[in-house]
């Protein structure tokens, strides 16, 4: 028998390290070859690391949240044969008693058991309010005192007298052994505010949650932080009439052919920002203000803000300029479904030198959209609905949507934001020419 | 037409009908309970009750068959014994009639109406009762609906000369010679291995790979190897085609699909229980329903205000007791009371031999939660139950391996049904593995290998 050490592989063109965010397996595991053991995000995408042989897992050297240098042991196994350390050289220990830089200590297999089973997610820590009952030392805790989705441990005598009293059993901690539910936790619920507890089953909740900010959530924070404190934001709001577009999307979709997708509003959307950065090519630029320079793109590369159940990720649809209305379409539908599932590439989820944003299915009628740094422009879809609009003589009804969009103002001036989203306004008034080379 | 009003209607007077009716006339609600039949449904009149008494009988007479046949390890020798089936079956309506005379005065105890008849929904607070002399309309501000279940018929084998249900099979008056058994769930195997004690050659057919699906194989091993004793021929894979042309065998596709035939003078069908939903005018209140279920919330309402629905016509599990919990509980409800259904675990019990018992989770199905320990002790190292030639079967206690907290309990084994009391209370309490392993279990009891199972998941089992 021997040991085998894995270290964190080169996860991506030109990345020196790699946020971990998820453990696959535990100290005591059997793996096998190709069994996934961990997940580590870099700055756009997560990423799957396997094993490369069979063992048994002996040592886990980061936890969730840390960032691991490419090349920094992180697995530990027990194999067959002889493995790629001589546990007589002392490196296996030198390892395990000098972490690399930015690790934590790693736990020997040999801890406490609670060592053992590292948690598979960021699991939220619950920090309670005072004790409200007599404890003997154990944690006692008031709030929702378990996992949601748990159910509360009591006896058929407790929960009876608890549904008497109007008390949610779910919101009772209790002392017992497993956090059994007594009938002591249940007068201590009712001394601590009757008012509340009879009220109308609206019972006070004092419990504090820590959630550590990883992956995912992490890289958004700090792109939000760099965007909002770098970027000098100028937001311009303006509402567009959008039922002749309607009715043209609408016959489009009634006419299309089997091969081509469902068009939604963003690939006319894609065509008229395509059309106005013609005229405007400055909106299609990325801000080195470090360097002080503005590098004006050729290619429109789209970026399309989506919300994914890990949170906020933006797919790229390349070369936005070279693709028909039916081809952005599909485009946007194949990115959104890998973003989605999680299989969207570093690639498809970098380079975009513009960005849209969409809330239009949740309502509201404007946002300030954040910029997507460091592009100079991002253009906000706010939701479609009929209004009354004023014809002169009369109210008509028409189907109205506002564009919220914000723009860089330390290269983008007030005039220019205001000219490119009139242009797009124009463009999607009258979609025809959206059309019209 | 003569009309009555009252508080509280309920339909049906099975077990959960007269306890719910029981239950609301004890705390003072005006209740009127109708029902065509015999109180007590199908529990007592052709269902647990009756079916109990004849699998006693049987027991007792496969004991003395053996003790005849000198091969009693007790020493104990008696000639060669005679069953009188009509004898039982009247021993067992005794026992049944004593019960329904019961159930009718325990609900004129509770001051509750009974109206014999069949009851019709005009609407949401009317119904019509069919009795012998004449119609009765009843208003109610509350109407319960526990109407029930009945045997499901296959449209290939309708029941009818030799083939019968379950209810026929317990008032059979001579023991089959050769008896066939469509269905190898609990219910076929219950009759079907009684009736193999008292002398019929039985044959199970099961559609699906083996008998009694709905436990795991180690829990059903004990069973299956019993059955082989017995001489039952178990064809599993197996579909019932239909009845031969004389009407003396079951005519049977086999697992590798070859056609075959069971000579049988009596088939009797139990692939399953349907509740009853047609005839009492469900198409005049229109309910939600849950597959063919009446569908219910957690205080047993229907989509309806002011009609609640309990017991088998609600779904699964159809079983008597899940049904009483219901009745009390809708009857708390009536009477102002706050309830809502809060149960841990209904136990289920399969009076095969052995029997079986199931509580809370399965070990699958817990494991489908998290980590978990299994302990389980078998009573071949169990006194008591070597004293009384009952080694095969275990007990099993499945946990949270990290608290501990008991998630389910199963037993196999002889006369392991009344362990159900404490497997549940165990369940209903919250036990942890602790607890019941610092529970002094009398000795010499088959309990003592409930204790024993939890000590084994804590790693430290005395007797084995």
């Amino acid at each position: 028998m021997g040991e085998h050490i894995i270290k964190l592989p080169d996860v991506g063109e030109g990345v020196a390290e790699a946020e971990l965010v998820e453990w696959h397996v535990k100290i005591g595991d059997i793996v096998r070859e190709d069994t996934v053991l961990a997940a580590v995000m870099t700055d756009k995408a997560t990423v799957e690391i396997p094993s490369p042989v069979d063992g048994e897992i002996l040592w886990l050297g980061a936890e969730i949240g840390d960032t691991v240098a490419i090349g920094s042991p992180i697995v530990r196994l027990k194999v067959a044969g002889e493995g790629n350390v001589k546990p007589q050289s002392g490196e296996v220990e030198a390892v395990a008693a000098e972490p690399p830089t930015k690790l934590p200590t790693p736990k020997p297999e040999s801890a406490a058991p609670s060592a053992k089973a590292p948690p598979k997610v960021a699991a939220p820590e619950t920090k309670s309010a005072p004790a409200v009952s007599k404890s003997t030392g154990r944690p006692s805790v008031s709030g929702a005192p378990r996992p949601e989705g748990e159910k509360p441990l009591a006896s058929p005598a407790v929960r009876l007298r608890a549904r008497e009293a109007g008390i949610d059993l779910r919101q009772v901690a209790g002392s017992g052994p497993a956090g059994r539910i007594g009938h002591e936790d249940i007068e201590a619920f009712l001394a601590r505010g009757p008012q509340v507890a009879k009220a109308s089953g609206l019972a006070r909740n004092d419990a504090v949650e820590d959630i550590k900010v990883v992956g995912l959530r992490r890289k958004i924070a700090e792109k939000m932080t760099l965007s909002k404190s770098r970027i000098p934001h100028i937001t311009y709001v303006e509402e567009i009439d959008v039922t002749a577009l309607e009715d043209l999307r609408a016959a489009l979709n009634k006419e299309k052919r089997a091969d081509r997708p469902k068009l939604t509003l963003l690939p006319f959307l894609m065509r008229a920002m395509v059309k106005a950065i013609a005229d405007q090519p400055q909106l299609n630029s990325l801000f080195d203000d470090e360097a002080g320079i503005i590098h004006q793109h050729g290619g429109i590369h789209i970026g399309i803000a989506a919300q994914t159940p890990s949170g906020l990720v933006v797919p790229v649809v390349k070369h936005a300029e070279a693709r028909d209305i039916w081809d952005c379409g599909a485009e946007v539908n194949r990115l959104a479904e890998a973003a989605k599932s999680g299989t969207a590439t570093r690639d498809e989820l970098s380079g975009s030198t513009i960005t849209i944003t969409s809330l239009g299915a949740m309502g509201g009628i404007a946002t300030t959209p954040v910029i997507n740094h460091p592009e100079v422009a991002i253009i906000g879809v706010n939701k479609m609905m009929v209004r009354p609009m004023w014809d002169g003589t009369q109210f008509i009804p028409r189907k109205m949507m506002n564009l919220s969009s914000s723009f860089d103002h330390r290269v983008i001036d007030g005039w220019d934001a205001a000219v490119f989203v009139q242009r797009i306004k124009a463009l999607l008034e009258t979609p025809a020419l959206i059309f019209v080379d | 037409m003569k009309e009555i009003s009252c508080k509280l209607l309920v339909i049906g007077a099975g077990p959960g009908g007269y306890v719910c009716a029981i239950r609301a006339g004890q705390l003072g609600v005006d209740t009127v309970i109708v029902e065509a039949g015999k109180p007590g449904g199908t529990c007592l009149n052709v269902g647990c009750i009756p079916s109990k008494a004849l699998i006693h009988a049987a027991e007792e007479f496969e004991k003395v068959a053996h003790m005849a046949g000198g091969k009693s390890p007790l020493g104990i020798s008696v000639s060669a014994p005679v069953l009188d089936l009509g004898k039982t079956v009247a021993w067992k309506d005794g026992i049944v009639s004593r019960l329904n005379s019961g159930v009718a005065g325990l609900l004129k105890k509770a001051g509750v109406k009974t109206v014999h008849g069949w009851a019709t929904f005009r609407d949401g607070k009317t119904v019509e009762v069919e009795t012998e002399t004449g119609s009765q309309v009843i208003r109610a501000e509350t109407i319960v609906i526990a109407t029930g279940s009945a045997p499901v018929e296959l449209s290939f084998l309708p029941f009818g000369g030799p083939v019968i249900s379950s209810t026929d099979a317990l008032a059979l008056s001579a023991v089959p010679k050769k008896l066939a058994v469509v269905g190898g769930g609990y219910i076929g195997l219950e009759l079907g291995m009684a009736f193999a004690k008292m002398g019929a050659d039985v044959t199970v057919v099961e559609a699906l790979p083996r008998v009694l699906a709905q436990y795991d194989a180690e829990l059903t091993r004990p069973v299956v190897k019993r059955l082989a004793a017995l001489g039952i021929e178990v064809m599993t894979g197996a579909k019932a085609k239909g009845l031969s042309t004389k009407g003396d065998a079951l005519l049977v596709e086999t697992a590798d699909g070859k056609n075959a035939k069971v000579a049988a003078d009596k088939i009797l069908v139990t692939v399953g229980r349907k509740p009853v939903t047609e005839g009492w005018g469900l198409d005049q209140i229109d309910l939600d329903m849950a597959g063919k279920f009446i569908k219910i919330d957690d205080q047993c309402r229907s989509s309806m205000r002011g009609i609640f629905a309990i017991g088998d016509v609600t779904g699964e599990p159809m079983l008597a007791h899940r049904a009483m919990a219901q009745g009390e509980m809708v009857a708390e409800i009536v009477a102002g009371h706050k309830r809502s259904w809060d149960k841990r675990s209904i136990p289920a019990v399969c009076f095969t031999d052995p029997e079986l018992v199931t509580a809370g989770l399965s070990p699958e199905e817990a494991k489908a939660q998290g980590e978990i320990k299994i302990g389980l002790f078998p009573f071949a190292a169990n006194g008591r139950a070597m004293t009384k030639l009952g080694e095969d079967g275990f007990v099993r206690v499945v946990a949270r391996a990290d608290n501990h907290l008991v998630l389910g309990i199963q037993a196999v084994g002889q006369g392991v049904s009344e362990l159900a009391a404490s497997f549940g209370l165990a369940l209903e309490m919250g036990a942890r593995l602790e607890d019941i392993a610092g529970t002094i279990h009398a000795h010499p009891t088959q309990g003592e290998g409930f204790q024993e199972a939890a000590l084994k998941a804590l790693g430290h089992a005395l007797h084995i």
